[in-house]
């Protein structure tokens, strides 16, 4: 940083932050102390303990004349940041799948009788969460950050709101981690935090779309990149989606409960809407986004194709938010709905595998590249596998299959296979090539970890799923089946028993999967901590050609 | 129309704007329709309100996360209503906020248990399920045998609730806390309860412990309700208008 700018007095973002921090300290702390409701004092707190924190570190900063920001690098501080917090919440959100598969393959040793908040309905929304937004969210976050400021070539916008944006989100996830083991919960699948945890988000949220789009303003370049598009239809349709599902009524404004606004039929399709593009938007687009910098930039190809690109985007935004119906087949929806919702699922696989094809075949020319590179690997398989899960979701999207699969353990099968094989892998890859650019090091610390990452957690992931796939149609033959008499053949509880084994299967190939994430955070660590290299690689250089 | 759309990708306003018109069209079309066509929602004689015990049970359920596991709806399938009881209507879940039809049967299908085991069953089942099913793997729930009911913000639960759209009477939220209690309690005259929500309401001690009133009674008073409202015998599925 330059002498002369190190003059300057803090921006005035950080003073108003400061004033925001300290207003929300006060209003956390009557509500706190106003509210007759235990559950909601302990968010209370947590909250008011939060906004202490950020207007003490302020002012500190502020004091001592931090926050000078030079106009000519990138923002890399809040994306350093965001990669460590990716890693964490990766363990977090795995560790806990690993408890409640536990759970469920032998209950009686891990489960507590009088300790209601490490049941599995309490656990279960923990790890959900705790992998979709946490681990999901904050990889979002950090690369559409990185990736905003590199292909803009502009530094990221706002200040100091991008650190709010990072830390109000980690704020979100405690808030909602706390309030699902204390009981606190909507009882909305994947929208389970409550509606003051809601609110609190979509300030966050609008932040964010704030900060991205500002930077895109601020751009060099005159054309968006594409892998931006694919954030903004994140950013921009989750927070339609978060906003229209959980509307809801507050019992009291200094209590945690609250009641839907929509009732039966009409929230059932409100939530499943939502349901189904969170995987969309937030689990499809978001990471299609991440694909679309990282897979051209790590294999130094240029994306396959332009027009497919265009054509898969437009497509696949437009036809995904129809396709929630297909979650209630054979439900009280109204059956157009459900025909609706299952046409649009099938024609849903084309543009998902347009995305596939377009990935992969970025990789033309440097398939060589796969056997000697395992960061590229890892990516090409996540591909590989959005390919895999996009063609099975189509096809249980079918009504007349969709009979056999839906409420059984196939579809927590297709679930894990487009999270652990897509989410997972796509991540692992970008936080692999963030790591070291980042940090400003040559490589990472051990390429033979990434490999031994890559296999345990290929192999986990393919346990896991079979493992799904065999208990879940195992089941749901078992449900339908009938003697030669014309009775049912199976008791519910014996359906339940013969998954003894799956379970189990379940649960190692879940841990292998974590043990994975274990090896990449031990890697991360010690690449961050090698000494620096004399000279320092491309992509870490200051970026404003013509200010530099 | 590749000439075209560089102007989406030099303008950020315009593809924000083209994002939002594109991802509006879908949830338009399938979730809108579904507040105004009448055949939505069957007419049906015998949906109610909850109870107050009934909801305060049902507030339990979904802290709990039961729906994470148990779903509570019957699909028109052979073996599903063979298994289960008649498929679930529209109307039996249209004052569920939220709804709890769940994706997934960890566990059976919840919709109809009302009725089909007696409450000790659920007492001792929900304490220590693998005592009376040894093959369960669902979590024990023994702490709501001691945990008293809340039962002092149930007016403002239900008040809520009309807000949203289930139609309680004023009289029926005046009322709220002591119909909860003359629930439990078979010796109260329980007068204001029937005329609120009919006299086939459940009235007795859920639990098995007269002496107090705990989340035990509650939850198990809202499990044996479920699926009972609808009397099937005058519910005909080939009517026209029940025909969707």
């Amino acid at each position: 940083m330059s002498e002369n700018l190190a003059q300057q007095d803090s921006p005035p973002g950080a003073a108003a932050l400061l004033i925001i921090s300290a207003a929300g300290a006060f209003l956390g702390l009557m509500a706190t102390a106003l509210s007759p409701d235990p559950l909601f004092r302990l968010e209370g707190w947590i909250f008011t303990l939060a906004a202490l924190a950020a207007a003490a570190a302020l002012t500190v900063g502020v004091a001592n004349g931090r926050y000078q920001a030079d106009p000519r690098r990138y923002e890399d501080g809040v994306i350093r940041a965001g990669a460590i917090a990716t890693v964490f919440w990766a363990i977090v959100g795995m560790l806990v799948g690993v408890v409640i598969a536990l759970q469920l393959a032998w209950p009686r040793i891990f489960y507590f009788p009088e300790a209601g908040w490490l049941n599995f309905g309490r656990l279960r929304p923990l790890h959900t969460s705790g992998v979709i937004f946490a681990f999901g969210g904050n990889a979002l976050i950090a690369t559409s950050f990185y990736v905003v400021q590199r292909t803009c070539r502009a530094r990221l916008a706002g200040g100091l709101a991008g650190w709010f944006v990072f830390w109000g989100y980690q704020l979100f996830i405690v808030m909602a981690a706390v309030g699902y083991l204390a009981g606190i919960t909507e009882g909305r699948e994947y929208a389970e935090p409550e509606w003051f945890v809601d609110l609190w988000l979509t300030i966050v949220w609008v932040a964010y779309l704030l900060v991205f789009l500002g930077t895109i303003w601020k751009r060099k370049e005159p054309h968006i990149y594409v892998a931006n598009w694919f954030y903004l239809a994140f950013i921009v349709t989750v927070a339609l989606l978060h906003i229209v599902n959980n509307l809801s009524l507050p019992v009291s404004l200094l209590g945690a409960k609250s009641y839907s606004l929509f009732a039966g039929v009409q929230d059932a399709l409100t939530q499943w809407w939502y349901g189904h593009n969170a995987v969309g938007f937030f689990l499809t687009a978001g990471f299609l986004a991440m694909m679309y910098y990282f897979v051209p930039k790590r294999a130094e190809r240029p994306v396959y194709s332009y027009r497919l690109s265009i054509v898969h985007f437009w497509s696949l935004i437009f036809i995904y938010i129809w396709a929630g119906p297909h979650h209630l087949h054979y439900t009280a929806l109204p059956q157009w709905a459900q025909t609706l919702g299952m046409t649009f699922s099938v024609m849903l696989w084309m543009p998902s595998w347009g995305g596939m094809i377009n990935g992969l075949m970025t990789l033309s020319g440097a398939w060589d590249k796969l056997r000697t590179d395992p960061v590229l690997r890892m990516m090409a398989v996540a591909v590989g596998f959005y390919g895999m899960s996009t063609f099975e979701g189509p096809l249980m999207s079918i009504r007349s299959v969709n009979a056999l699969s839906h409420y059984t353990d196939w579809t927590i099968g297709h679930v894990h296979s487009g999270a652990l094989g897509w989410v997972g892998f796509i991540s692992f890859g970008a936080i692999y090539c963030l790591v070291p650019w980042l940090w400003k090091k040559e490589k990472l610390h051990s390429d033979a970890l990434v490999e031994w990452h890559f296999w345990i957690a290929t192999l986990g992931l393919l346990l896991y799923i079979a493992a799904m796939w065999v208990s879940g149609i195992g089941e749901g033959l078992m449900w339908r089946e009938y003697t030669p008499q014309g009775f049912l053949a199976n008791s519910f509880v014996e359906t339940v028993s013969a998954k003894h084994v799956e379970n189990i299967v379940r649960a190692l190939g879940g841990l292998m999967y974590l043990s994975g994430a274990l090896i990449m955070a031990y890697n991360i660590y010690r690449t961050i901590r090698q000494p620096a290299p004399a000279v320092l690689p491309e992509a870490s250089g200051p970026i404003v050609a013509a200010a530099a | 129309m590749w000439k075209n759309h560089s102007k989406l990708e030099r303008h950020s306003l315009l593809l924000v704007l083209g994002i939002l018109l594109v991802v509006s069209v879908g949830g338009l079309v399938e979730i809108a329709p579904l507040f105004f066509l009448e055949g939505t929602i069957e007419k049906v004689k015998g949906v109610r309100p909850y109870t107050p015990l009934e909801q305060a049970g049902r507030d339990i359920y979904v802290r709990e996360g039961c729906y994470v596991c148990h779903s509570q709806m019957i699909r028109p399938l052979r073996d599903e209503v063979e298994r289960y009881g008649p498929y679930s209507l529209a109307a039996e879940s249209m004052y569920d906020h939220p709804f709890q039809w769940g994706s997934k049967r960890t566990g059976p299908d919840l919709a109809r248990v009302g009725g089909k085991y007696s409450d000790a069953w659920h007492v001792q089942h929900l304490a220590d399920p693998r005592s009376v099913v040894p093959e369960s793997i669902m979590p024990p729930y023994a702490f709501l045998a001691h945990k008293d009911l809340k039962v002092d913000d149930i007016e403002a639960r239900l008040r809520t609730l009309t807000r949203v759209g289930v139609p309680y009477t004023e009289a029926a939220l005046k009322n709220a806390e002591a119909d909860l209690l003359a629930q439990v309690d078979p010796t109260a005259s329980g007068a204001s309860l029937a005329k609120a929500y009919g006299d086939r309401v459940n009235r007795r001690d859920f639990d098995g412990d007269p002496e107090r009133l705990t989340e035990m009674d509650a939850l198990v008073a809202y499990l044996q309700m479920l699926g009972t409202l609808v009397d099937f015998r005058t519910y005909e599925a080939g009517a026209a208008e029940n025909l969707r």
